[in-house]
């Protein structure tokens, strides 16, 4: 694969009052493995359904239920290990992190505390500007989501939706290596690129099935590099945890709010104190979640309803000889074999489906040409209905074909347009509906210079203009295609009237 | 015929091959014993009507040549085992009306043998207790009464129910559980057989959890003989319990001959302890001498750690438990506190909790959540976990050593009275699981034997302990320590 290089990008300062500061991010993200039934039940995990109507007994902790590991979760866990180049654990364990609450039928969440699944891997986060960062990702662990509380339908009841209890969620916990709130906003675009591309998670941060705790901390500046020496944690302000925000725009308000809370508390001679935090977004603040008094301790231990998860290499071998081509090597490939600029790269593999679009266009013809008409012409029209690239009207086939008939001077680039409309709302075969609807450029230089040579006759003042200027010359090459239709070949039309005012 | 109810499962399953009886005359006699023992207090849900059921079913079963294992013969069930729309609460006042819409990996398995359930039997509040004292139903009694002494005796616990219901012939046979000596400790004080398999043979899904990594099902019979069909009906791999076994199980009645020629038999030198009183001693000594005149080597062995397993035990028990109890929260169902105006989650589930646990088990849970939390994890969970490794490796060793199975007693006492241990410190009812726990941080199968009674007339119980996954064998050995001790005595019926 090849690799594209990177600045950094400088990290986000902030102005105290008396002081600059910097800021340091870590994340944890919780991302919904895509899998049709629950982590330890075969309960579907279809959004949407009717409250508890996707429940079996052990996800309501019936007495005596037990749970079973689904391996398809497993599968999906070390799928992103790989396609974060973290190392895969052989040998992991679950845990049970105890505490009470109504949407946690069992009162215990199990998870992977001692020994999780993935360990150390890291993530390309890119700017955009051409600065990029690789986030260091600590380990990403199993875990069961808890139900749903809700307690704004009764004045006097809280009601409980255990359709979502028991879902595997992975964990993706990053090292404090975020220094901004658009890299932490970048950071989760690509955590989630990477995981469309490898299937293992839908990335749909509207239905909860990617959420993020952010620990945020400030320091001065110089001091983040010290901890990046010495990884000693010391060399770092007090960190306080933003819990489930599944948002990016709150996400990224968030952060400047929660630095400037503590700026203004460090500046003001006190001490930030280590606690969970919740965002609220009306408000545009951040407010301790609980009091320490309340500070939970979750008696962890280790799961025994549950034997340790022993993988095999050759299993891990396999799924990881069968991942697909991921974000960067797809992008650095775009880049390399199509010509394309770093931008239109990372337009096209946003989504593997888009790349996946493009590729079949491009295949065999001018990679910028086929970039340009997707990005310009296909994105743009698809957003305005709200299309997505999976529903697009018009195939790879027939938009190659429109580019063909381009590139073959058989229509103009404006004729493309009115081809590429009504190819998108009627359908139909490109250079068959050009032949039908006689929308073929006019290369006969003869008809071209018919309809030149009456333009200049009618226009003798704007030919003596031109001549002076030659920058007017636009104006006869517009006439001619008036007179034509638009189909004149605008390069035999450009010739022939350099040539005429030439004389 | 009459009192059919006091045949063994081997006996009535070959008159009902015969034709000589029906599943319905069993299961009515059983029945009627049931209901002139409420003295008892042994099983707790009756269900005579579903009972009748399945004997009829038997029946027809039996007529068309098509009777599995057990089939037609009446058994009780623990209330611990989840049984489809029949009450289960784990004699806890929390799971007050509890009927499961399911029905327990182990009873379906013996309703699939045939065999007709007839209730269920009373037990310790979810498994915890050695005297069937901390019941909500309040306790069973042993049908055991010391000589010349109407003071009711404790069947032993948890499961005192089942242990009481066997010992008079309620039931051919019951279900229990054994988390630290469970089924062995009340086989031993009420004369019956009790084993608890090796970890992973039953399947304890459906079954409800008190210490996940120790809990397992086993039978209580009249019998070894019945210990084994029995066994053999409840155990296989079960694909919704992870810690279940992926092992074909034995005909383990074919596996009893009686010949244990060869056979090395280890004794122990740290379960002699301070305090054991002599007819322990002695009846250990001769359940010793019985198994060497059947052929069996005696060999002195040692276990090093056994000390330490008593209190291991009492640290990974509770922990386990103090977590697997949290799910009763009067939330989804049982027992949910009346609150009062201004009451919030945490008063409903203090209140709850508070009124729906007795006080053994909030001890328990609340030692659990002690030695779980930070700070005091490493000190006990963590220790307490190690020791168990080394407890495990104690009898590996001696295993490897080329020892096939260990004597040890079941109990340090015969059964004590009813109230007896009320006031006493909880360690002292902690002290009747010595010899039986080690057994269960092993993962090991463990048996107790009838083996003698004590100068008042109480029966004493020995335990074998075998190699893990050898229950066949171990119950061959069991088999030869019955034959030898010849134990034939059974309570008087005084109620």
């Amino acid at each position: 694969m090849l690799d594209l290089t990177y600045e950094l990008p400088k990290p986000k300062v902030i102005s105290g009052a008396k002081h600059d500061w910097e800021l340091v991010i870590g994340m944890e993200v919780h991302a919904q493995v895509s899998s049709n039934s629950k982590l330890f039940s075969g309960a579907s995990t279809k959004f949407g359904a009717e409250p508890n109507s996707n429940v079996a007994f052990v996800d309501a902790a019936m007495p005596g239920m037990l749970p079973v590991i689904n391996e398809y979760c497993i599968e999906q866990a070390v799928r992103t290990g790989l396609g974060l180049k973290a190392d895969i654990n052989l040998n992991s364990a679950f845990d049970r992190k105890n505490y009470f609450y109504p949407d946690l039928p069992q009162g215990y969440q199990i998870s992977q505390l001692y020994h999780p699944i993935v360990g150390e891997g890291e993530v390309l986060v890119e700017l955009g500007d051409g600065t990029a960062r690789n986030v260091r990702v600590e380990r990403i662990h199993m875990e069961q989501d808890a139900g749903k509380s809700i307690h704004d339908m009764d004045p006097n009841m809280s009601f409980v939706d255990l359709n979502r209890t028991g879902v595997c969620l992975m964990e993706i916990v990053s090292q404090p290596d975020i220094r901004g709130p658009e890299e932490a906003a970048a950071y989760i675009v690509k955590l989630r690129q990477i995981m469309q591309y490898l299937g293992t998670c839908d990335g749909n941060m509207q239905n909860g099935n990617l959420r993020a705790d952010v620990n945020v901390s400030i320091c001065l500046p110089g001091q983040y590099e010290k901890y990046q020496a010495t990884q000693d944690f010391g060399h770092l302000g007090t960190r306080c945890e933003i819990k489930n925000m599944n948002s990016m725009r709150f996400i990224q308000q968030a952060i400047e709010v929660e630095a400037r809370r503590q700026i203004a508390i460090v500046e003001g001679g006190g001490k930030v104190d280590q606690e969970t935090r919740l965002y609220d977004p009306d408000k545009g603040e951040t407010r301790s979640m609980r009091s320490k008094e309340e500070a939970h301790d979750y008696r962890y231990f280790p799961d025994p309803d549950l034997l340790p998860l022993e993988i095999e290499q050759a299993w891990v071998d396999d799924i990881a000889a069968n991942l697909p081509e991921l974000p960067d090597a797809k992008k650095a490939r775009f880049v390399a074999d199509f010509g394309l600029s770093d931008y239109d790269a990372s337009v096209l593999t946003a989504e593997v489906d888009a790349a996946a679009y493009f590729e079949a266009t491009a295949k065999g013809r001018n990679g910028k040409l086929a970039a340009n008409w997707v990005i310009n012409e296909l994105f743009g029209r698809l957003k305005q209905e709200d299309h997505d690239i999976t529903s697009s009207p018009v195939t790879p086939e027939q938009l190659g074909g429109i580019i063909d008939l381009i590139s073959a001077d058989t229509i103009s680039g404006k004729i493309a347009k009115d081809l590429f409309e009504i190819v998108y709302t009627e359908g139909g075969d490109p250079a068959e509906i050009v032949e039908a609807r006689g929308m073929k450029q006019v290369t006969d230089t003869g008809a071209i210079e018919a309809a030149l040579d009456e333009i200049i006759a009618a226009n003798p003042a704007q030919v003596e203009k031109a001549k002076v200027n030659p920058k007017l010359a636009g104006w006869f090459v517009g006439q001619v295609m008036k007179a034509t239709g638009g189909k004149a070949n605008p390069k035999a039309v450009n010739q022939l009237v350099a040539q005429k005012l030439g004389e | 015929m009459s009192d059919l109810n006091k045949l063994g499962l081997a006996e009535a399953r070959d008159l009902l091959r015969k034709g000589e009886t029906t599943s319905v005359e069993l299961t009515n006699d059983c029945l009627k014993a049931i209901d002139a023992a409420d003295a008892l207090n042994a099983f707790v849900h009756k269900t005579p009507e579903l009972a009748l059921e399945r004997a009829k079913a038997a029946d027809a079963r039996i007529q068309e040549g098509d009777a599995p294992a057990m089939c037609g013969l009446p058994i009780g069930i623990k209330d611990l085992f989840c049984t489809k729309g029949v009450d289960s609460q784990a004699a806890s006042r929390i799971l007050e009306g509890f009927k499961p819409e399911y029905e327990s990996t182990v009873s379906q398995q013996l309703a699939d043998a045939g065999a007709v359930m007839l209730g269920k039997l009373n037990m310790d509040e979810f498994a915890m207790g050695s005297s069937n004292e901390t019941s909500v139903y309040g306790n069973a009694v042993s049908p055991w009464r010391r000589d010349g002494s109407d003071a009711e005796l404790t069947p032993g616990g948890s499961s005192g129910g089942s242990a009481s219901a066997v010992a008079a012939d309620l039931c051919l046979a019951a279900t229990g559980t054994d988390t630290g000596g469970s089924i062995r400790q009340p086989a031993a004080f009420t004369g019956t057989v009790g084993i608890k398999p090796t970890y992973g043979r039953c399947s304890r899904w459906g079954v409800v959890a008190f210490a996940s990594s120790l809990d397992q099902a086993g039978p209580m019979t009249k019998s070894v003989r019945d210990a084994s069909i029995m066994l053999e009906a409840m155990c296989g791999h079960d694909a919704k319990d992870s810690t279940s076994a992926e092992l074909a199980v034995p005909n383990f009645e074919a596996m009893l001959t009686g010949d244990i020629k060869g056979k090395k038999i280890g004794i122990p030198k740290e379960y002699r302890m301070d305090g054991t009183p002599a007819e322990i001693e002695a009846l250990w000594a001769d359940g010793a001498a019985m198994l060497k005149d059947a052929g069996a080597e005696i060999v002195d062995i040692s276990l090093p750690h056994t000390k330490y397993a008593l209190p291991a035990y009492y640290v990974i028990a509770p922990a386990e438990a103090s977590s697997n109890l949290a799910r009763y929260d009067g939330v989804r169902y049982g027992h949910r506190a009346t609150l009062e105006a201004g009451d919030g989650i945490t008063e409903m589930y203090e209140k709850t909790r508070a009124q729906g646990f007795g006080p053994e088990v909030q001890r328990r849970v609340m030692i659990g959540t002690y030695v779980l939390s930070a700070g005091f994890y490493d000190a006990y969970y963590n220790r307490a976990r190690r020791v168990r490794t080394l407890i495990k490796k104690d009898f590996e060793d001696v295993f490897a050593a080329g020892i096939d199975a260990i004597l040890t007693p079941a109990t340090p006492s015969a059964a004590f009275g009813l109230g007896e241990m009320t006031e006493a410190d909880p360690v002292q009812m902690y002290l009747n699981d010595v010899f039986t726990v080690t057994v269960n941080l092993a993962g090991l199968p463990g048996i107790s034997v009838p083996a003698g009674v004590d100068k008042q007339g109480l029966p004493l119980g020995l335990q074998l302990i075998g190699k893990p996954w050898e229950e066949g064998d171990l119950l061959n050995t069991a088999y030869a320590l019955e034959n030898a001790a010849g134990f034939v005595a059974k309570p008087g019926q005084w109620w």
